[in-house]
Order: C-alpha cells, then structure tokens, then sequence
C-alpha cells in the first residue's frame, strides 16, 4: 500500500510543479490544487498508513500505534482541505478579475514578447 | 481580576475576531461605525499588548515562574496535545510592533482609503488577528492556521482599491504564498511524523532523542519548514514576488505588509533558536550558515534594488528586503549579544518601514499635483476617486461647508520634507536615530565574532547603509529640491498624525535607548535558553474544574 500511496503522491505533485511553472494562469490553479492533494495525502501518510485500525479507543485493546490508527493526521489533513480550498477559490476569484481586467489568461497580464 | 488577568495572553486574538464579526454583522453600509469600531479595536489591541510587554518585563528573568503566567491553554487541555498560546519577551514585543503599525495604518486609512472598499475594515481586523496569532501561538500547526488567516487577508487588503497592477501583483503573490503554505504543511507533517508532537516546545524537548536514522528526514522537514518561513521573510532568492507586490499596494496596506515580512523572520528565530541551540546534540545549529550567507545575499540585493529602483514605492520594497536580510544574517550567528541588536533593529526597521510607506503615498501625490495640477483625483487607476468631491455622511463640516478632515495643512511641504529626511536617516542608519544606534549594538557584536562572515556582515551593514542613504538622497533631491514653484501638496491631518505618531515612537525610541536595548538583550539571552521556554510550557497545568468555578465567581 506504501508504494501506491507514494507513487500516487509522486505523480499528483509531480504533474503539479509542472502545471504550475506554466504560464497560463488557470493551468497554475490546476497545479496548485494537484499540489494541496499531494500534500494533503503525505500528511495523511505520515501518521502510519493502517488498514481497519480502530479509530477510537476501544475497552480490552492496547493503547498505541499497532493497534489504532494516528487520528492527529486525520484532523490535520481535515483542516488543510478546508483551508486549502478557501485559498484556491480565492485564487480562482483573482484569476478571473485579472482576465478581466487584461482580456488574456497570461500569469502576467499580458503575452511574452518573441 | 485574576480571572481575566488570566486571559490576557488570547484577549489580543479574541478582540479583532470580534470585531470582524460584529462588522461582517453590520452589512455594507455604515462606514462610519465601522470605522470607528476599527479604530477603538485597534487601539484596545495596542493596549493589551503593551499591558501583556509590560507584565513579561516587570516578571523579570523569572518570567514563566509562576504557574500559569504567560502561558495560555485555551481548550484547557493538558500541554502536548491541546493548543497552546505563549506570551514571552519576543512575543510581547512583536505584539506590540503589530499594535503600532496597525493603529497607524488604520488612522491613515480614515483620511481616504476606507472609501476604496466595502469590506475593508473587516478585512483589516483579520489581518490583525492573525499577526497576534501568529506571534502568539505555541503550537506548530495553529501557526500555520493563523499564517493562513493573516495571508488570507493580506491577500484581500492587497487587491484593496482594485485596478490591473493590483490584481497582477495580487496573482503573482497569491501563487508563492499557496506553495509557501503547501511547503510549510510538508514540513509540519514530517516533523509530527518525526517527533510525534505539534507542541513546539515539545518538539524541541524530543529533538535530542531522535534517532540517528531519522535524523536525514528531520533535516529535511526543517528544512522544508524553514523555505516556507524564508519565503515570507523574503529571503534572496525567494523575494522577487515582494517589490512589485508592496508597491501595488495601497499605503495603509503596505504599511501593514511591512510587519508581514517580519512574521517570517520570527518564525525562524523562535522555531530556530528552540529546535538547534548549541547544545541539541548531532543536529545543533542545522542550516544556521545558509541563514547568514542567504541573509547576506539579501542584504546585498536589497541595498542594490534600492539604489536601482526609480519608484519610491519599490525602493520602500527594496529598503524592506534589505532590513530582512540583516535580521536573517544576524539570527543565523546565534550569538545573544548580536541577537540582542537584531533584536531592536527589527523594532526600529518596523517602525521606520512602516513610515517610509505611508509617507511614500504622499510624496507621490505631491508630485503628481506638480504634473496636473488640476486632476489630483480624475479616477485613475493609481488613486480612484472617493477624494475631495463628496465627503461622506457625517463628516465635520466648517463654516463654508467645506469638510474639515480635508483642509489642507499651512506646512504641508515642510512636513514632507522633515518626516523623509527622517526616515531616510532611520532607514540608512544614520546618526542620532534608532537605525544608527541598532547598527552600532550589532557592529560591536560583530567585533566579538572575528569570523569571515561577521566580518562580512560588519563590512556589508556598513555599505548598505551608504547604498540606501545615496538613493534617498537622490529621491530626496528629486522630491524637494529640483521642483520649482509648484503649488503646495493638500494633507490632511489624519494623514500627517500616524506619520508624525511613529516618527515619534522613533524618536521615544532612542531617547530609551538603554532600557530598549536592555530589554531586546534579555529577550536574546532567553531566546539562547530554550529550556526555560521548554520547562515553562510543559509545566503549564490545566485549571481544575472547581477551581475555574470559584474564579468565576
């Protein structure tokens, strides 16, 4: 499962650094959101990847690790995604004031110079 | 009494929230009780913050002794696994630099920019809180949380005033500050995955205890944490995003922006001088070389784009760049005597670049009625029209109608000139002001060090204070001297006071230099004793049931 989930987070991020170095302005916002789900899952990730781990204490079962699964991760990715989330539709809303405003979808406002 | 004593360490997080809400509450409309909402917040926040600096000093070196002093539990849990809020030396004085920047970027925006937008004041209160936030927290993921509020409304407060070269700059600098964010989650998730705790306490406590075989992606969490720190804090080559950004946007905003890049740098200096003191084992003082050298890159490139930039705007920018760098190149040494002049550097370049912003807009505005005197205000896209024209409701109105917050002052030209000159001389360190004596407690620190990069910095703090104080002469010459018989630049008073207020706060400054710097040098000996930090935070207790109950009553 370790492999699945790292080569899932290597191409989400991979596709996203490239996405993000392009120069239209919704490709970047692509980019960014393909980044916020790579990182969200490595962060997902690093509590110790489990399969059918209890996630609240239980009577009778030991206390750690081998037995549950890290809820701290969970909350944390929680909390990313909804503030990820905020910050790309605040984006998106920048995004399309600058079409707007300059009639293209250049990052900068205007097309390169040949 | 006590009870709320108590609180004191969340009240300056609490009380901009509140305020925000109860604006967002109010609608669109009345502009004039949100205005005065912002500014009695404002106000009541530089209070508290002072109260907080002046209750951390009289604690004296003991500070932290007593229970539950300066350390807050806010969900009342135990330490490692509730939130925690810290108010230590540094954090009372960064508070205390947010207050003032903040009250006087509020004051200046009553003159006009309030007008510029709805949701300005709203927007303002959230910057705030998340600055107090933000230099308040103990805990590495509420960090993050509150640096996503204070982007979030920086991003707002950035495009204040709409017009392309904002909304440009507002895209560009969205975009590194999401990635910065992205980074800075990588590195919170490695090091949890590392230490198993947020606690940044904690964390350091477990540092010493991390395995060899983890200690590579340690390194690397830290390193990834420190990149998304250094971005914010404009570090060479992560600050191109920074003079255009500054110079779009509107004064009050970029006064504000000026304590943002300080956010980074507090960033590194607490999480930095907590996790890698000299004694912390195989990791002590990680990445402290690529602090002095980027920072002295920094610097270098600061002083050079001042001298290259021909907007006074981008050279304010520039100048800020430049006082980061410095910081970053002192921090990086670890030495508490050059911490401790870095230290008041950082409170005197604050108070300086925050002037020099707000003063920017007024130059410009004076030399624009040198070129059309008859359209100061034709809605432009630089400065759109909400001026002279139609005050808004409830404005004092002298005798002959004419609003009396717009009059223009007798000696505005002889105002302009002296707060550029002095800022010019707090910016380029020159005697007799705070940039000068901060300069001269680190160059004397540097002495100390005999390194090749103290000895560098020594050389590099000296030639850019030559560099910035040659390119504002130019602009001083260029603004002042060259220009003959224009008609004088209309100021309003609540335009000159906040300029005047942290002139002021300047000057009070260097007159105190002594218990100034004696406090920015306690505050650098603490910083060097994580343990006091460390011992303080995990002795917090939660508070019993029954005894909340009787405090209550």
């Amino acid at each position: 499962m370790e492999a699945v989930i790292s080569i899932a987070i290597g191409v989400m991020a991979g596709a996203g650094v490239w996405l993000l170095l392009r120069p239209r302005s919704f490709q970047v916002l692509i980019g960014l959101s393909l980044l916020s789900y790579a990182v969200n899952l490595f962060i997902f990730s690093v509590g110790s990847l489990s399969v059918d781990a209890e996630p609240i204490v239980r009577p009778g079962l030991p206390a750690d690790l081998a037995h549950y699964s890290d809820p701290m991760p969970q909350s944390l990715v929680l909390t990313a995604i909804v503030i990820g989330f905020a910050t790309t539709a605040l984006f998106l809303v920048v995004l399309l004031a600058l079409r707007g405003l300059s009639g293209g979808d250049h990052v900068d406002g205007q097309e390169e110079q040949p | 009494m006590t009870a709320l004593a108590q609180h004191a360490v969340v009240a300056p997080v609490l009380l901009p929230l509140a305020s925000a809400a109860l604006m967002l509450l109010m609608g669109e409309g009345r502009r004039g009780w949100k205005a005065l909402l912002n500014l009695v917040s404002t106000a009541a926040g530089l209070a508290l913050a002072v109260a907080l600096l002046l209750r951390v000093q009289a604690e004296g070196p003991a500070a932290f002794s007593a229970p539950g002093s300066g350390v807050y539990l806010p969900g009342n849990w135990p330490v490692p696994y509730g939130i925690v809020l810290v108010a230590d030396r540094l954090s009372a004085l960064m508070a205390v630099l947010t207050g003032c920047a903040g009250l006087a970027a509020v004051l200046y925006s009553l003159a006009r920019w309030q007008h510029a937008g709805v949701y300005f004041h709203a927007l303002f209160q959230l910057q705030l809180m998340g600055l107090y936030g933000a230099f308040l927290t103990g805990d590495l993921f509420n960090l993050f949380v509150f640096f996503e509020v204070l982007l979030a409304a920086s991003y707002g407060l950035l495009l204040h005033g709409g017009g392309l070269p904002r909304v440009r700059a507002g895209l560009h600098y969205i975009a590194i500050n999401l990635v910065a964010s992205l980074l800075f989650l990588i590195g919170v998730a490695v090091l949890y995955g590392v230490t198993g705790t947020l606690n940044m306490a904690d964390i350091a406590a477990k540092l010493p205890l991390v395995p060899a075989s983890d200690r590579g992606l340690l390194h690397a969490g830290a390193a990834l944490l420190g990149i998304a720190f250094l971005a914010k804090a404009a570090l060479w080559p992560l600050n191109f995003w920074l003079p255009p950004a500054y110079a779009a946007a509107s004064a009050p905003a970029a006064a504000v922006f000026a304590v943002l890049t300080k956010v980074g740098v507090y960033a590194v200096l607490r999480l930095w001088t907590l996790c890698f003191p000299a004694g912390a084992g195989p990791s002590a003082g990680f990445g402290g070389s690529v602090l002095v050298w980027g920072g002295l890159a920094t610097l270098a490139f600061g002083a050079i784009g001042m001298l290259a930039s021909q907007r006074l705007a981008r050279l304010a920018g520039y100048s800020v760049i430049a006082s980061s760098g410095t910081l970053i190149a002192a921090i990086g040494f670890d030495d508490p005597q050059l911490t401790g002049g870095a230290l008041y550097y950082l409170a005197s370049s604050t108070l300086a670049g925050c002037a020099l912003f707000l003063l920017v807009e007024l130059l410009e505005r004076a030399r624009e009625v040198e070129h059309e005197p008859a359209a100061i205000d034709d809605g432009r896209p630089a400065l759109p029209d909400f001026g002279d024209a139609d005050p808004p409701a409830g404005t004092n109105l002298d005798d002959d109608e004419v609003a009396l917050t717009g009059r223009a002052i007798p000696a505005a030209l002889a105002f302009l000139g002296l707060a550029f000159m002095l800022c010019a001389m707090l910016v380029a360190g020159l005697p007799p002001l705070t940039g000068f004596v901060a300069k001269l407690a680190m160059l004397m620190a540097l002495l100390d060090l005999r390194s090749p990069a103290a000895w560098t910095l020594f050389a590099l703090l000296i030639a850019s204070g030559l560099l910035s104080a040659m390119a504002l002469m130019r602009v001083g010459i260029r603004h002042f001297w060259s220009p003959q018989d224009r008609p004088p630049p209309r100021l309003r008073v609540a335009e000159t006071l906040p300029i005047a207020a942290l002139l002021m706060a300047s000057l009070a400054l260097v007159i105190q230099a002594e218990p100034a710097l004696s406090y920015t040098r306690a505050t650098a000996e603490a910083l060097h004793q994580p343990a006091r930090y460390i011992d303080a935070v995990m002795a917090a207790r939660p508070v019993a049931r029954a005894a909340a109950r009787e405090a209550a009553r």
